[in-house]
Parts: C-alpha cells; sequence; structure tokens
C-alpha cells in the first residue's frame, strides 16, 4: 500500500504569530517553524498503517525552503520518502491553491491513501482535506477518530457533532485525523540518522506541472482587507477567595444581568 | 434585491439557533433564501424560517444527502447556487459546514472566509485570528462570497419573509457517492442546551480532579441554564465525554459568558473559546495564563467557590 501524508510547516504554537504589514501574509520568519502538531497525529497513523498492512510512506509538503525541516521530522518518525513543493510563486497562496497544488501532486503518484491533519493551526481552516478530495473525484473520509483499512477497503469512525458516524470507502482515498486517534511517536536517535540518508524530491511550480497563474498571492480569491491588533481586553478584576468567592461572582453575575 | 443562500443546520428536523442568527444576518446583506440539505422538513420548520426572514426556502428533503459524508450536500448545494445566482452564501462555521464550504467553493469558482464573527453589508468578513490577538477584514474577490460564521455571532431577530418553498431534486453523482455513512452513534445528551451554541458554558478542568468532580459543574451549569464544557485533561481521562472539549480539537465556543473552573488556559484550550464576550475564572494558581482573560476571577478551591456560587444563584432566583 502506498500512503501520502500532507504534512504542514507552521509558526510554533506558543510564539506570538502576526500578519506581515508589506502583504498581509503570516510573518513565517517571526517565529521557529515546526511541524504543525495535528499533523502528527496523521504521520503517527500512516506509519501504523503501513505496518499493519505492509506498504510505504511518503510525506509530501507545501511549504518555503525551511519547511524541509518538517519533512525531515516525518522522516525521522520513520516515513520512507519525502516530496518538497518549494517556489517562490507560491507565498501567498490560498487554500484553493494549496489543495490544487496538493491535489496535483498526489494525483501524479498513485496513493491508495492519503491522511491529512483535521487542521493547521496557522490558517484554522481545516478545508484542506475536502477540498483535495474534490479536486480529485476520491472518497473523503475526514475527522476519522479511528482508521481500519482491509484489503481494498477503508473504514472509519468520523467524529461529529453528535457523537460519530462510521464510514467505509473503496481506496484509493482521502482522510484527515484527530488528535485523539493515537499518541505520535518521538523520533528515535536512529530514526534522526537514517531520515538523513532518505530520499526527498524537491519539486518546483514548473517541475509539478502547475499552472502558476493559479497560484500565489496574485491568483488568491479573498483578500485580506485591513487587519489590526485586538484592542487590549481591559485588566478584569481577580479577587482571592475568603470564603466568600462564590458569592463575589453571583453579585458580578447579577451586575452584569446573567442572573 | 439579490438572494443571500443560508444553508439551515438542522438536526432530525429541528432547525438550531446558529440558522436563525444566519437569517438574521441575511436581511441585512439582502434577501435570504433557506436552503434546507436532508430529510425531516416540516411546515413547522418552514415557518421558523419564514419568521426570521426567509423569502424562499429551496428544499431538498432527501435522505440520501446524509447517506455520504459531505459531498452530496456541497454538489446540491452547488446546484441551487449556479440556479439562484445569489450574492452571497452563509453556512455554519462547523467541522461540516467548513467543508461543505470548501468543496463549494471549487464548484462555484468562488473564494471561501471561515469562522466569520461579523459580516458587513458590503460583504466584508471579520474574523478574529491567532487565538483572537488579531483582527482581520477580508473580502472575497473572485465569484460569490461563500462565508461560515461562527454560533452565537448575532442574535436572532424575527422578520417576516415571504417563505415560498422552491423544491429541488437532490445531485448526487457517482463520485459524491464515495464514502457512505454505515452507522450512526449519537452519544447520550442531557436536557442541556448544546455546546457549540449555548448563551453560557459552564467548563471544567484537570483541577475539577475526576468524573464525580463534574458534579459541582454540572449543578452550576442548570443553575445557569448552561451548557458544559471540558479541557482536553479532563476529556482524555475520561471524567467527561470527548464531544464537550472546548478547544483547538474540540469545539469552538463564542458564549456571552464562559466559566473556566480549574482550567490552567494553554494555548489549545484558548482557540476554542477566546471569542466569549465575558470570562469568569475559578483556580487555585493565581498565575495560571487562563486570568488573563477574565472579567472577573476568583483565586481558591473550585470545590469552594463553586458550589457556594450555585448556591447564591439559586437563592438570587427565588
Ligand atoms: C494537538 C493538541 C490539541 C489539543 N487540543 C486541546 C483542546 O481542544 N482543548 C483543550 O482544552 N486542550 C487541548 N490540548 C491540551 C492543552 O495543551 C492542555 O494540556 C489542556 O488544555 C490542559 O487542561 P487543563 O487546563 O484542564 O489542565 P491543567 O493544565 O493541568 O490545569 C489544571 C488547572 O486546575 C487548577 N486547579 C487544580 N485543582 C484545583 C481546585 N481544586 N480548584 C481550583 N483550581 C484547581 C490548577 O491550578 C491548574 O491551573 C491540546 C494539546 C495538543 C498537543
Ligand atoms: N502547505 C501544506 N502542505 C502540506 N499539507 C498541508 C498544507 N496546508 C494544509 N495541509 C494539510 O491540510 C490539513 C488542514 O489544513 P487547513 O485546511 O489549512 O486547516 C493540515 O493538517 C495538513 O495535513
Amino acid at each position: 500500500m502506498k500512503i501520502a501524508v500532507c504534512v504542514k510547516q507552521v509558526p510554533d504554537t506558543w510564539a506570538e504569530k502576526k500578519l506581515r504589514d508589506d502583504d498581509s501574509t503570516l510573518d513565517r520568519e517571526a517565529a521557529d517553524g515546526v511541524m504543525n502538531e495535528l499533523d502528527e497525529y496523521a504521520v503517527e497513523e500512516a506509519l501504523r498503517l503501513a505496518e499493519a498492512n505492509g506498504g510505504e510512506v511518503v510525506v509530501v509538503t507545501m511549504g518555503p525552503e525551511r519547511a524541509a525541516e518538517t519533512v525531515r521530522k516525518a522522516l525521522s518518525m520513520g516515513a520512507d520518502a519525502g516530496v518538497h513543493l518549494v517556489d517562490d510563486s507560491l507565498h501567498g497562496s490560498d487554500a484553493l491553491a494549496t489543495s490544487y497544488a496538493l491535489a496535483e501532486v498526489l494525483a501524479a503518484r498513485n496513493f491508495d491513501l492519503v491522511i491529512f491533519g483535521s487542521e493547521s493551526t496557522d490558517a484554522r481552516m481545516s478545508v484542506v482535506p475536502a477540498m483535495v478530495a474534490e479536486r480529485l473525484g476520491l472518497p473523503q473520509v475526514t475527522f476519522a477518530q479511528k482508521v481500519d483499512v482491509d484489503g481494498s477497503k477503508v473504514a472509519i469512525q468520523r467524529q461529529t457533532e453528535y457523537g460519530y458516524d462510521d464510514v467505509e470507502a473503496e481506496l484509493p482515498a482521502v482522510v484527515s485525523v484527530v488528535e485523539k486517534i493515537n499518541e505520535p511517536r518521538y523520533p528515535s536517535f536512529k530514526g534522526i540518522m537514517a531520515a538523513k540518508k532518505k530520499p526527498v524530491e524537491t519539486l518546483t511550480v514548473a517541475d509539478a506541472g502547475l499552472d502558476a497563474a493559479k497560484l500565489g498571492a496574485t491568483a488568491a480569491w479573498t483578500k485580506v482587507a485591513s487587519f489590526a491588533a485586538r484592542p487590549p481586553k481591559a485588566a478584569g478584576t481577580v479577587v482571592t477567595d475568603e470564603g466568600d468567592g462564590g458569592a463575589k461572582i453571583a453579585t458580578y453575575l447579577t451586575e452584569q444581568k446573567f442572573v | 434585491m439579490a438572494e443571500i443562500l443560508v444553508v439551515v443546520e438542522q438536526t432530525d428536523g429541528t432547525i438550531k439557533k446558529v440558522t436563525l442568527e444566519l437569517l438574521t444576518l441575511a436581511q441585512s446583506l439582502g434577501s435570504p433564501s433557506a436552503v434546507w440539505l436532508g430529510s425531516g422538513y416540516t411546515d413547522a420548520a418552514g415557518s421558523s424560517l419564514a419568521e426570521y426572514g426567509a423569502d424562499k426556502i429551496y428544499v431538498s428533503d432527501s435522505s440520501e444527502l446524509n447517506d455520504f459524508v459531505v459531498a452530496p450536500k456541497a454538489e446540491t448545494l452547488a446546484a441551487i447556487m449556479a440556479d439562484a445566482a445569489p450574492a452571497a452564501v452563509l453556512i455554519a462555521s462547523t467541522a461540516e459546514g467548513k467543508e461543505i464550504a470548501g468543496r463549494l467553493a471549487i464548484k462555484a469558482n468562488s473564494g471561501v472566509i471561515t469562522d466569520a464573527v461579523a459580516v458587513s453589508a458590503d460583504l466584508i468578513a471579520t474574523q478574529s485570528v491567532f487565538g483572537g490577538s488579531t483582527i482581520v477584514q477580508t473580502t472575497v474577490t473572485t465569484g460569490t462570497p461563500i462565508i461560515t460564521v461562527r454560533p452565537n455571532s448575532t442574535t436572532p431577530v424575527a422578520k417576516a419573509g415571504a417563505g415560498s418553498r422552491v423544491d429541488v431534486a437532490a445531485t448526487i453523482s457517482a463520485a459524491s457517492r464515495g464514502a457512505k455513512v454505515t452507522g450512526r452513534t449519537v452519544a447520550q445528551k442531557g436536557g442541556r442546551p448544546e455546546l457549540a451554541e449555548a448563551a453560557i458554558v459552564v467548563s471544567g478542568g484537570r483541577g475539577v480532579n475526576g468524573a464525580d468532580g463534574f458534579g459541582v459543574i454540572e449543578a452550576l451549569a442548570d443553575s445557569l441554564g448552561a451548557a458544559v464544557g471540558a479541557s482536553r485533561a479532563a476529556t482524555d481521562a475520561g471524567w467527561y465525554p470527548h464531544q464537550y472539549q472546548v478547544g483547538q480539537t474540540g469545539k469552538t465556543v463564542s458564549p456571552q459568558l464562559y466559566i473556566a473552573n480549574g482550567i490552567s488556559g494553554a494555548i489549545q484550550h484558548r482557540a476554542g473559546m477566546q471569542t466569549s464576550k465575558t470570562v469568569i475564572v475559578v483556580n487555585k494558581d493565581p498565575e495560571a495564563p487562563i486570568f488573563e482573560l477574565a472579567d472577573y476571577g476568583v483565586v481558591g478551591d473550585l470545590f469552594a467557590v463553586v458550589p457556594q456560587l450555585t448556591d447564591e444563584i439559586e437563592k438570587r432566583k427565588a
């Protein structure tokens, strides 16, 4: 089985994120880059499925030069090979453009299963997996809290507002996983050493045969008109409980007309 | 006046509050048209939609729309959109709502904005990003704006609409039948309001210290008619069901009032509750980062503070 896992490099979860003044895109230089933490679960699930069913795991990313670190991290966790789409003209791509680029790269490589994280912690859209499924015309089995592959079928539990749905599809299919599905492994020392020798294919927009007119800031179908730091919230009142803490909150809630 | 399509959120025929909010928003943007996707449509449902401004109600009352994951809904909605040529499409910002929006954007060659907290008359969407630290105004520059809007972004206001029903057959191509739903598990649901829609949310975290501890959280919630939420530490430990997790990988809530008890305020938790209007904190650690968000906070033991608060509320209500 050939499994692709799509990972994104994002600013460190704990770093303060901001937009660039020049083009209102995320300032990726301002913070350390890390693998989107929700994509670690996708890598882990891909590795487990390959271990259980036999097969190969290829990590796919689109992002600036330094996103190579994130590919390396997935390889050191155990993925077999990497594909890194990197090109200055990709800067400023929106979800539609990202899904187009990823879909083309994936389509050219005939995977049985493509696994995504459920959300990127910077964009927070949770749309790229559904968009890639739409573009590839493949079954969308997203928000999985459990994934089983049996021969040519994949079965998942799809997390929903009310609980979960059982969903089945024929391979090839597009999966996204939620964080409670597994516990991602840490790269071992051996894994880190082995990763250095694993193949990474670096592609430009031209190499991948993509239409440059559909990519980058100029092709984005949405535009940030303006942005501003949220006006600082007036500091709240914090009191120490002296046996009357609950009553004090009740008074506050009454003043604010909640009670 | 151009139509504004509003996708109805409903379970088994019961309309969710967010739909009335979206219709209210649509009233200020054009002529609201509700779009019903799935089985269970009733005249009573139609009347509620009209009461909140729906001039037209597109009804695709087919159980098949629920038999496959997302794709049939996006496809049917795209067909309605192509006919209606609306000025915008509004969808609730839920996990599935965003997926529908994403697929629709590709089919309709249109830009998509997710998690809006407001939409102005000239279709500029306001988003609160990076854990609420930045407010962004975004516009769609290509195609028809497709905007997902967070629950609790507006207060529903009734305004009679014509409510004319237009029946639409579901469009379900072979490609949309790829992911088949074979079973549905509904987690036990109590009498409390739904988490994502509730005006008040009372949450407990690791400080609640066990499943039993959630008794005090539930009692406070019930005194306020609130929903119960939990941090991941509490859901991971099995103290409270996962559906009630608030945060990055749980539900995003934006209530009028959020009461955080025994929750430290990790960035992933804040990501799901930062746009709450008023925040109350009870935590015994004065250094807990959640206090940064507090409008009113008490440093103390939740097992003393919360029951007292519940008693006080009950007294004041009496
Ligand atoms: C990929 C990923 C996704 C995540 N998604 C989410 C998410 O969606 N939602 C989420 O919540 N978290 C999420 N987390 C976890 C998050 O990082 C934190 O670990 C979690 O929010 C901590 O929960 P907590 O505040 O309840 O526990 P803790 O951080 O342990 O805090 C407990 C607090 O309770 C206080 N306390 C203890 N006893 C008492 C008492 N008797 N009275 C009063 N106060 C008391 C303590 O002072 C402390 O501040 C995610 C993490 C990762 C890596
Ligand atoms: N630039 C990218 N390269 C590779 N995968 C991506 C990229 N952007 C998003 N993804 C994948 O899509 C998922 C959802 O992202 P998003 O829709 O941006 O929230 C992520 O968890 C990744 O698996």
